[in-house]
């Protein structure tokens, strides 16, 4: 058994008891040091099923639940917390494969990881496909004519479905499992570099970031633009996931600590709450100062802007100093559903993107009332939490039946996001 | 760090109280509109001014107005009910009898931003309008070009409608509940907002509008009937706030009903 098989051991926590702080064995690695074997972080797959369900909230059209998503209350959205968790835990248990078994088994497992994510995204696109087609035929309304020359490309379906098996063509909403599959194959390297010095890593990460913003370079899309996650500016925020995860956070503990740290993200977190404000209650924006809106208008999300990444970093920086990892909250049973939906990420996210296509749907031919779209975000996310708690089933039973027979695969479901 | 906080709190409340009593003024100010049109004051209202409207009505010169659009700036087969003419309407019972107003229309059907501002020169040597509606974004929206080029795009067609000597508002993207999984419509929405902000024109927000009809439920925007009805009620109603919102942007009230 390997180790990151015993991380395994533990994916139902709170059943299997994650191991408290006592065996603090740490892996001897000349330059990154893993957290203490079998503790699993309940706080990421906490705040990765948080994101879940708030990325299937704001792919439903806007309604009353749309104001509880913090995408209305400052700069960063989920998607943020979602790629630094997925980089935490990608380079937790893939970083741990490459000290244990090598640069080539770990990279393998990750091509495999990589491999279940591209199909996954094609599955979605079938998804959407099907949906489009059927609203290119049903619908005709005389003030929407316009809109409905979405559906030219359905004329040249050679061309768009080859552009979208090569990521190029990818209709909205499907933005992110694109940009997680390309820093998923960027992994291998980047684990390598940060097996040699961890903070180099996160330095040419930030120079990678910094180029990208200066010469402007972007991964085009098809038929026109680029993509709307550029993940040469993504890569920071998993990089420094990664870094965290690889003994980042432990360094940091100390600035985390202090209280200058706390009132700096408070008051920033302030600051962004004040200027989102202004986007919802226009009347407000008479007192924003013109010049300060010229200087952080338009605030960029293909390209990671920095208020975005800091406001994510006062959001991180204050969640950790307030909520301890061992804080018996994770245990209880209220927060259960969203850690169960955070530890299958893949598989929720995609549930996620496909329920929210379907709740539209429904929400189209049914009815629209509030009513009705309270009842699909609700059963929405009680869905997400079935499947999920199925499929940590599932994995408890085959886990217990295959354990003699077999071989240590590895845990993708931990390094998992999606 | 306490002062900076009370601060903003102070212009918070200060701010939700100031547009309060402003909207019970202008509530009692316009004249009789449809139910189904009704509308939150802020969604007509705008900082920014349009001067050579002003000077124009105020001079008693014909008001010239060009809409330069796309489909959805039409009906199809009913011209007529279409918003720019349901505004050319309403304009003329609100000003002086005295006033003359023309209203022209130019589609421009599936060109992006940037190919219709480049047609702005010539466009504007041949009529010569006091004011023109740029209504934009769609085309761009559903090829998703680069929002940066987008913003570009607007910005060289806005200098170019100034630089010919007309007043610019500047109108988004329908609100089309639909095509909301297909058409990512807000990087298009923030960049025509940053535009009218840079250049200090108002801008027309045709989404929000039509978002906030279809979520109080005036409208059934989802609906899939194939009829014109929906679409000349809306377009009615889209008329009407455009009027509203040109006469408020160039301070054209008759002096009683000002605050």
């Amino acid at each position: 058994m390997t180790i990151a098989d015993q991380v395994t051991g533990s994916t139902i926590a709170g059943t299997a008891g994650a191991t408290p702080a006592g065996t603090k064995s740490r892996a001897a690695a000349p330059a990154i040091t893993l957290p203490a074997i079998g503790e699993r972080e309940l706080r990421l797959d906490l705040f990765r099923g948080l994101a879940l369900w708030l990325i299937f909230i704001d792919h439903l059209p806007t309604s009353l639940l749309t104001w509880f998503t913090i995408r209305n209350y400052g700069f960063s959205d989920a998607t943020e917390i979602f790629i630094f968790i997925s980089g935490y835990t990608a380079a937790f248990v893939y970083g741990r494969a490459m000290l244990e078994s090598g640069v080539v088994i770990a990279t393998a497992r990750i091509m495999r990881r990589v491999w279940q994510i591209y199909v996954a995204h094609v599955f979605l696109f079938t998804i959407f496909l099907a949906e489009i087609s059927y609203v290119a035929t049903r619908f005709e309304n005389p003030l929407y004519t316009e809109e409905m020359g979405i559906m030219d490309f359905l004329k040249q379906p050679d061309v768009t479905i080859v552009q979208a098996l090569l990521l190029r063509f990818r209709p909205v909403n499907m933005d992110v499992l694109p940009l997680y599959i390309v820093l998923m194959l960027a992994l291998p390297v980047i684990l390598w570099s940060m097996k040699w010095k961890p903070d180099v890593t996160l330095g040419l990460s930030v120079v990678l970031y910094a180029v990208t913003w200066e010469y402007d370079l972007y991964f085009s899309a098809y038929p026109n633009g680029f993509w709307a996650f550029n993940p040469l500016a993504w890569q920071l925020l998993f990089v420094f996931g990664a870094w965290c995860a690889l003994g980042g956070a432990r360094r940091m503990s100390r600035i985390l600590a202090s209280p200058v740290t706390m009132w700096i993200a408070i008051a920033y977190l302030v600051a962004a709450f004040y200027v989102t404000l202004t986007w919802y209650v226009p009347q407000l924006s008479q007192f924003m100062p013109k010049r300060i809106e010229q200087w952080m208008y338009p605030i960029d999300k293909t390209d990671l802007d920095v208020l975005r990444f800091t406001h994510f970093l006062a959001l991180a920086a204050l969640t950790v100093r307030f909520l301890p990892r061992d804080w018996p909250g994770l245990k209880s049973r209220w927060l259960r559903p969203l850690i169960l939906c955070g530890q299958h990420s893949l598989e929720i996210f995609c549930l996620g993107v496909f329920l929210a296509f379907a709740g539209h749907f429904v929400l189209a031919e049914v009815s629209g009332g509030a009513a009705m779209h309270a009842l699909i975000s609700l059963s929405g996310i009680l869905i997400m939490w079935g499947v999920a708690w199925i499929i940590s089933w599932y994995k408890r039973v085959a886990d217990k039946s295959g354990a003699k027979t077999k071989n240590a695969v590895g845990n993708a479901d931990l390094a998992g996001g999606g | 760090m306490k002062a900076k906080v009370l601060l903003s709190l102070i212009l918070l409340c200060g701010g939700l109280a100031a547009p309060t009593a402003r909207a019970g003024d202008a509530a009692s100010a316009v004249s009789p509109v449809p139910a189904a049109c009704e509308l939150p004051s802020y969604l007509l209202t705008s900082e920014s001014q349009l001067p050579k409207v002003a000077e124009a009505v105020k001079a008693g010169r014909p008001l010239d107005i060009l809409v330069i659009g796309s489909r959805s700036t039409t009906i199809p087969s009913s011209e007529s009910s279409s918003y720019p003419a349901r505004m050319e309407v309403i304009l003329k019972e609100k000003l002086p009898p005295s006033e003359v107003v023309r209203v022209s229309v130019e589609i421009q059907s599936k060109k992006t931003a940037e190919e219709t501002a480049s047609t702005f020169v010539k466009l504007m040597e041949a009529k010569t309008p006091t004011l023109v509606i740029w209504q934009t974004g769609t085309v761009d929206a559903i090829r998703s070009i680069d929002p940066d080029e987008f913003r570009g795009a607007v910005t060289e067609g806005v200098v170019a409608l100034q630089k010919a000597g007309a007043d610019v508002v500047l109108m988004n993207l329908q609100y089309s509940p639909r095509t909301e999984t297909m058409i990512s419509a807000q990087p298009f929405l923030d960049n025509m907002r940053v535009v009218a902000q840079e250049h200090d024109i108002p801008l027309f927000d045709r989404f929000a509008i039509m978002r906030q009809w279809n979520d109080q439920g005036q409208f059934d925007l989802f609906s899939p009937s194939r009829g014109p009805e929906l679409a000349k009620q809306v377009h009615d109603c889209l008329g009407r706030a455009l009027a509203q919102f040109v006469i408020d942007a160039a301070h054209l009230e008759p002096a009683q009903q000002q605050n």
